[in-house]
């Protein structure tokens, strides 16, 4: 399989019907990508497919190929999200953080507190209760 | 700046952020092999054979008879072995190993087991294995209950709840220098050490390396050790790394989780409110194995009477055994059981007297100088009338309350308070140490307290740098390695900032005084490194008797009040939560968004075992061991949080600081039931469930 991971172009001889979540964090070597539950529940894989947000946990790998994958390593280490999230305390544990932010990507500037919770809502977190999170994302997608 | 005090860059969170902090599952060593646990299917019985069955090659097959030592994983008991060898007591239960190199063909081996079956228990009522008896006595209840008006009486339930880390346990071992080093998962690295010393005996060396931890809650401070030592046991057979990550449903299925309880109440109380003789009984499922189960209901019974001065008081406490997976420890650890029980007892002494809920706790309340059930006298840092009158003002709750009458929407409240740091002499006998390290550019922190979420680097980074005078930056933490830090005693019992910080401020005075006016940098250029190491001294005044439960059972309360706004579907039970007001006194915050982070994440936690969290128990195990339906709070479940941070400093903790974690847990469940009722439902249990809430109605 062929796709373009985070901007280049990358090639896996994993099984096709791999999960996209094992091919990135063992063939890719890109363990910032985490497994919460395994069954597309807790959105802890979450990565964007296309532009959009998936579980990367129950997508085979095959369905990605051609496609445009980013994960939380294709956002470097200096985007606004990344620093609110650490500034507005939004990451606690850490293990949800790399998927809520790869939800977050996709809002539209000025978020409502809804668009925000609605885009959230497959994005388990225990330890925050959200509010922290939306603060961070809030700021971070201030127009 | 001071850093105290401040909202200073978390140390873990640009790393979290950005994906590159290292969890255990991301940690890979050359010629790894990922491990099993085969499990028993039986609740109760003898196991007779055990076959692995298929293609055997390059599997390492281990079972308790490759235990060097002792079968059992060493905690307050030594009843729990590692391993099966015949007697299976719960389902679930562990019995042989696997570790293979690939993944694929380690899942595909089939084991069968052959059982004499016995028939299983189940009930807690029924249970006469008794782990566990508490009994605290003040003044005299019989006649208490002979001056009373009126006795009311009631029964409160409350079931099992599951942690819900969203990242699953897991640790890996790896072979070196002729023992074993551990990396993992965990919240109390010294206990994985005790654990692994009985298992492989004195003289095979082990360290414990804690791992980023995404998430505890209580849920890795002893079940770590169990996996520690399969893993272990595996790496030695094999001469490899060997790197067990339980998936979700082995999770929920097999580790702890919060006890359930039964808590009956037969309280005295007088016209106009007061209470004049409390009886309680507290009854807690322990599960198969003893574990923390002890300690547990002794927070539970020490808390079962509510931040309420009463003259006469008896609680009577047992955790029992029954045979399903152990219980155990779990933020709030007893304590949102029994205040859970308190709280909607009082609800309905209100309720039966014709008072309001603010006015019967506001007689009662403890103030400083009261006697606390244990006889323990609250001092000036007790809060429970500052909570409770801040969270009626700001709630507008008593207008609320006429309000609502009548309409789907409904208000409640609940008042609690939470003991922090061990129980009674519990400190004292664990007698923790903590280390700083004088470096090229500042101090390192060397202690095995775990970050595991709640900000343990960037609040003791913050202790140290105020009372050494330097900048917040030049202040490291090394990560939690046994065979490196010192032993700072567990990460639990809301006693990371209260007690660990406190040696740490004494380290950094001491350290201070040696440094003699010059900066750390400027000491080590001239004269090299050097290191402090304090012991952590309770406060002189504590008294505590361990035989008769009386005494000064913590050195200081954080004290809550919290109100639940719901609306009710009364045609489906639906119950959704508007708006929950947090308002809690914890001392002073040593960094107030992340205090406030841990009001607003006990809080959801709370939410959830009030409305959501239902563990169906089905032969013994877990029967939704998942989380499409173990459903626990999303963004759309969890209501708006108002959270206010009153204070009132403790002298004996760092810049004043009490101990938070554990408090905000203890008060939702109680807030929304009350809410409920006061919605015209007699509940009386959580979850709170639509179905438990249909029965109710019919009541």
């Amino acid at each position: 399989m062929r796709f373009t991971l985070n901007g280049r172009p990358t090639e896996v001889h994993a099984h096709p019907m791999s999960r996209l979540l094992d091919v990135l964090r063992e063939e890719c070597a890109l363990t910032g990508t985490k497994e919460g539950c395994g069954e597309g529940e807790c959105g802890a894989c979450t990565v964007l497919v296309n532009g959009d947000p998936v579980c990367s946990c129950i997508v085979p790998v095959s369905q990605v190929d051609g496609a445009d994958v980013v994960t939380i390593e294709g956002l470097g280490d200096d985007h606004a999200l990344q620093h609110l999230f650490m500034n507005e305390v939004g990451a606690q544990c850490g293990i949800c953080t790399p998927g809520m932010i790869m939800a977050a990507m996709v809002l539209q500037p000025n978020p409502s507190l809804d668009d925000v919770k609605v885009a959230l809502a497959g994005n388990l977190c225990r330890c925050t209760g959200y509010s922290a999170i939306y603060r961070a994302i809030m700021k971070a997608k201030q127009a | 700046m001071a850093a105290v005090g401040n909202n200073v860059p978390r140390k873990d969170g640009i790393g979290k952020a950005t994906g590159k902090a290292r969890y255990a599952d991301d940690l890979a060593f050359p010629g790894m092999l990922y491990g099993r646990t085969v499990r028993s299917t039986i609740a109760k019985g003898r196991v007779r054979s055990v076959k692995v069955e298929g293609d055997t090659t390059g599997l390492t097959i281990a079972d308790h008879r490759d235990i060097p030592g002792r079968n059992v994983c060493d905690l307050i008991e030594q009843d729990q072995p590692f391993l099966v060898e015949k007697d299976v007591r719960h389902a679930a239960e562990p019995i042989l190993l696997l570790a293979h190199e690939s993944r694929e063909r380690l899942n595909a081996v089939t084991v069968a087991i052959d059982y004499e079956e016995q028939k299983p228990l189940y009930d807690p009522e029924q249970s006469d294995g008794i782990f566990k008896h508490i009994d605290i006595v003040k003044g005299n209840v019989d006649r208490g209950f002979a001056e009373a008006d009126h006795i009311i009486e009631g029964t409160y339930r409350t079931g099992h709840q599951e942690h819900v880390y969203i990242e699953p346990n897991g640790v890996i071992a790896v072979p070196e220098n002729g023992g074993v080093a551990v990396y993992g998962s965990v919240q109390c690295p010294f206990y994985v050490i005790k654990a692994l010393k009985s298992l492989l005996g004195a003289n095979i060396p082990v360290r414990v390396i804690q791992t980023e931890t995404g998430g505890g809650f209580g849920g890795k401070e002893e079940y770590p050790s169990m996996i520690a030592g399969h893993a272990t046991i595996l790496a030695l057979k094999s001469g490899r790394p060997v790197k067990i990550i339980y998936d979700r449903v082995e999770d929920m299925v097999a580790t702890t989780k919060r006890h359930p309880s039964i808590v009956r109440h037969r309280t005295g109380v007088m016209r106009d409110g007061r209470l004049v003789a409390m009886d309680v009984d507290v009854l807690l499922d322990g599960g198969a194995y003893v574990t923390l189960s002890p300690v547990v209901l002794s927070r539970g019974c020490i808390h079962a009477a509510g931040p309420y001065r009463c003259e006469n008081v008896r609680i009577r406490g047992r955790a029992v055994a029954t045979n399903t997976p152990p219980n155990g420890a779990f933020r709030g650890f007893g304590a949102p059981q029994t205040q859970f029980a308190v709280e909607v007892h009082m609800e309905r002494i209100a309720e039966e007297l014709g008072l309001d809920p603010v006015t019967v706790r506001e007689m009662n309340a403890l103030r400083p100088g009261d006697a606390t059930a244990t006889g323990q006298i609250m001092r000036d840092d007790c809060s429970a009338l500052m909570v409770l009158d801040e969270a009626v003002r700001r709630t507008d709750f008593r207008r609320k309350r006429e309000e609502y009458r009548g309409t789907n929407r409904a208000i409640g409240l609940s008042l609690f308070y939470h003991g922090a740091g061990f129980t009674g002499s519990g400190e004292r006998h664990l007698n923790s140490k903590a280390r700083l390290d004088l470096t090229e550019r500042g101090v390192r922190i060397a202690v095995g307290s775990t970050e595991i979420g709640q900000g343990t680097r960037t609040m003791h980074a913050q202790i140290v740098a105020d009372a050494l005078g330097i900048p917040y930056d030049d202040v490291e933490v090394a990560q939690p390695d046994t065979s490196v830090v010192a032993d700072s005693g567990p990460t639990v019992a809301s006693r990371t900032c209260m007690v660990v910080g406190k040696i740490l401020q004494e380290c950094a005075v001491e350290m201070k005084q040696k440094l003699n006016g010059l900066a750390p940098a400027e000491y080590f250029a001239r004269h090299g490194e050097f290191s402090v190491l304090q012991k952590y001294e309770p406060p002189d005044w504590i008294q505590w008797d361990d035989h008769t439960y009386r005494g000064d059972a913590y050195a200081s309360y954080g004290w809550g009040c919290d109100v639940a706004e719901v609306e009710l579907d009364r045609d489906t039970f639906e119950v959704k939560p508007i708006q929950l007001t947090a308002v809690q006194e914890f001392g002073r915050p040593i960094h107030p968004a992340l205090a406030r982070g841990q009001i607003e994440g006990g809080t959801a936690q709370g939410l959830g075992y009030a409305l959501l969290e239902r563990v169906v128990m089905r032969d013994g195990v877990m029967a939704n061991a998942q989380l499409t339906n173990y459903v626990i709070p999303t963004t759309l479940d969890t209501p708006d949080l108002d959270v206010v941070m009153l204070e009132n400093p403790y002298p004996g903790g760092p810049f004043g600081a009490k101990g938070l974690g554990e408090l905000p847990m203890d008060g939702p469940a109680p807030a929304v039931v009350n809410a409920l009722r006061h919605a015209g439902l007699d509940v009386r249990e959580v979850p709170a469930t639509p179905e438990i809430l249909a029965t109710c109605a019919s009541r």
